[in-house]
């Protein structure tokens, strides 16, 4: 695939899962990964020390859906929408043939009072793969810089 | 006439009510500002210990962390002999913080605003231009080094915690926190652990808000709901409130009915209730294998003032409160294993992390709790709450339907913060 063509196709990725989640369309947003996928929420401080310990760590797309389950039917939280900003994608060709993408984000929140903060910014280092079920991430590496996280995260970034 | 200003009207000094049947907190114990100012010389500089450090998080000499005890900033170091030092991070020139970075590694210790450098115990190693430059200026010369190291606090550590106060008259370590606390703490800490990150999560309300949550087993099943609704809840398991430190400190815990690891990790993987609409698609959440060799699964141990140590399933971590006024505090979650565990149980700890921290599908209900209190209490100072779960005392309970260890924590605050 021509270079240009891919990172087109890896864009529409990324703005799917951004609306995806951004709409509130969580129940979709597991269809987004592959079966055996990882999806890892982990701050820039543990991550550049080595340390493990995420926010959130699912390491199947089953574990996504447990996920969204729970948002919706155990967890309690006040009501709020996240709005994401994503930019300065790269793209690099893996050699097994799936693909490296990388790219800045910033989520907004905004509460039942009606402000809209910063809620948590950093970078994305995805590992894509295409199949005759279309685009979707085999790894989702979400580091974010905001260490400090406001009251609780539920939603996922 | 009666004088408008009442002489012994302290408004730090809270109104406790009397109280026929349960225990009242006025809910401007937790909006004052003056109150808040008292706690800091009170409680976070009275004669109680604070927690500041796992000694795994400080291996080798010359490391350091810093941290907070209430909101005083403090340096905890490594030093040349191995020893732990907890040192006030001011300097003792100008006042400026001495070390600026959450952790890091150094021979000595140097305020970067005049280049003061101390040594890892706090003692002044050097001042620049102390004799002037070229004839010219520098320090009087009755100036002693000696005099004017870093404020040392009293620093004790018991089976890797590592503790300070800034009190003189504070009883050791151990009698603070008493047999209950201190076997518990050992239990957990029966062998070197090793730190696996932190997790920091800001909640928007009062610090005790939270030292009332984790004292009170009676929410548990009733806003945690990720059990429940998965239908993973155990009917075999029971639990206890245990207080130590004359109330001060708390200790929940729960025990499954089995210590077989094979029935265990069954009932861990498989339980679901009949009735239960949902369950997980992926139970590898919940797989674990058993640490102890108890049947205890679940451990809240809450040490007055700061710090809760914490055995959830397979996930061990210590919880430190660091206050940020009356209206909002941080928790730094700092998750550990044990030096020893394998590759099989390193990975359980780290999939089992999903069950804790700000994002904890069992615990991210907490900040949500604190914060609705302290959004509800605004403004009626003189209105109280109504504790009377287990009967409104402060007693131990061998079940897990009960306030009175929040009542414990209360008597020993209130106690700590009356006038005189």
């Amino acid at each position: 695939m021509d270079s240009q063509a891919l990172y087109h196709q890896i864009s529409v990725l990324l703005s799917r899962y951004v609306h995806t989640i951004d709409d509130d369309e969580l129940e979709a947003w597991p269809d987004l990964f592959t079966e055996q996928c990882v999806y890892r929420v982990i701050s820039r401080e543990n991550h550049a020390r080595g340390m493990p310990v995420a926010a959130m760590y699912c390491d199947s797309r089953a574990m996504l859906i447990d996920r969204v389950v729970s948002l919706r039917h155990a967890n309690i939280y006040e009501q709020q929408s996240y709005r994401h900003v994503v930019s300065a994608l790269l793209v690099d060709d893996n050699e097994d043939g799936s693909y490296s993408a990388r790219s800045n984000y910033v989520v907004y929140r905004t509460r039942t009072n009606g402000v809209t903060e910063v809620y948590n910014t950093g970078v994305y280092e995805d590992r894509i793969v295409t199949d005759n079920e279309g685009w979707r991430f085999a790894e989702k590496h979400v580091i974010f810089d905001t260490g400090r996280i406001d009251t609780l995260m539920v939603i996922p970034i | 006439m009666t004088s408008i200003v009442n002489a012994t009207t302290n408004p730090a000094v809270l109104d406790w009510p009397q109280t026929d049947e349960g225990f009242a907190v006025p809910y401007d114990v937790f909006t004052s500002p003056d109150v808040y100012a008292r706690e800091q010389e009170r409680i976070f500089r009275g004669e109680n210990w604070s927690f500041v450090a796992l000694e795994a998080e400080i291996p080798n000499s010359g490391d350091y962390k810093t941290t907070f005890i209430g909101d005083t900033p403090v340096v905890v170091t490594r030093d040349d002999e191995g020893g732990i030092n907890v040192i006030q991070n001011r300097c003792a020139h100008r006042g400026a913080l001495v070390c600026r970075e959450l952790r890091g590694n150094a021979a000595h210790l140097e305020c970067v605003y005049h280049q003061w450098a101390y040594d890892l115990k706090g003692k002044l190693l050097g001042v620049p231009f102390r004799r002037g430059v070229k004839g010219k200026g520098g320090m009087p010369k009755s100036f002693d080094l000696g005099a004017h190291g870093l404020d040392v606090l009293r620093t004790e550590s018991l089976a890797g915690l590592v503790f300070a106060t800034f009190s003189d008259e504070a009883p050791p370590l151990a009698d603070y926190l008493g047999p209950t606390t201190v076997a518990a703490v050992t239990r957990i800490f029966n062998r070197p652990v090793a730190v696996l990150g932190d997790q920091r999560q800001f909640m928007h309300g009062n610090w005790k808000l939270y030292a009332e949550n984790t004292r009170d087993p009676y929410h548990a099943s009733l806003l945690h709901l990720f059990h429940n609704t998965f239908g993973l809840y155990r009917a075999s398991q029971q639990g206890a409130s245990v207080m130590d430190g004359d109330g001060r400190h708390s200790l929940l815990y729960t025990r499954a009915s089995t210590t077989d690891e094979a029935v265990d990790r069954e009932i861990y993987k498989d339980s679901r209730s009949l009735n239960s609409e949902f369950r997980l698609q992926d139970p590898s959440l919940l797989a674990g294998r058993a640490d102890f060799d108890d049947d205890i699964t679940l451990v809240i141990l809450s040490i007055f003032p700061n710090v809760i140590v914490q055995q959830i399933a397979n996930t061990l971590a210590v919880r430190q409160i660091v206050t940020h006024g009356e209206d909002g505090f941080e928790l730094v979650w700092t998750h550990f294993g044990y030096a020893d565990d394998d590759e099989e149980m390193r990975a359980i700890r780290i999939k089992q992390s999903n069950l804790i921290g700000p994002a904890g599908l069992i615990s991210m209900e907490d900040g949500e709790a604190v914060e609705i209190v302290q959004k509800a209490v605004v403004r009626d100072r003189e209105r109280a709450s109504y504790i009377a779960m287990g009967g409104g005392r402060a007693e131990d309970a061998e079940h897990l339907v009960t306030e009175g260890a929040i009542i414990g924590f209360w008597e020993a605050y209130r106690q700590q913060m009356a006038a005189a």
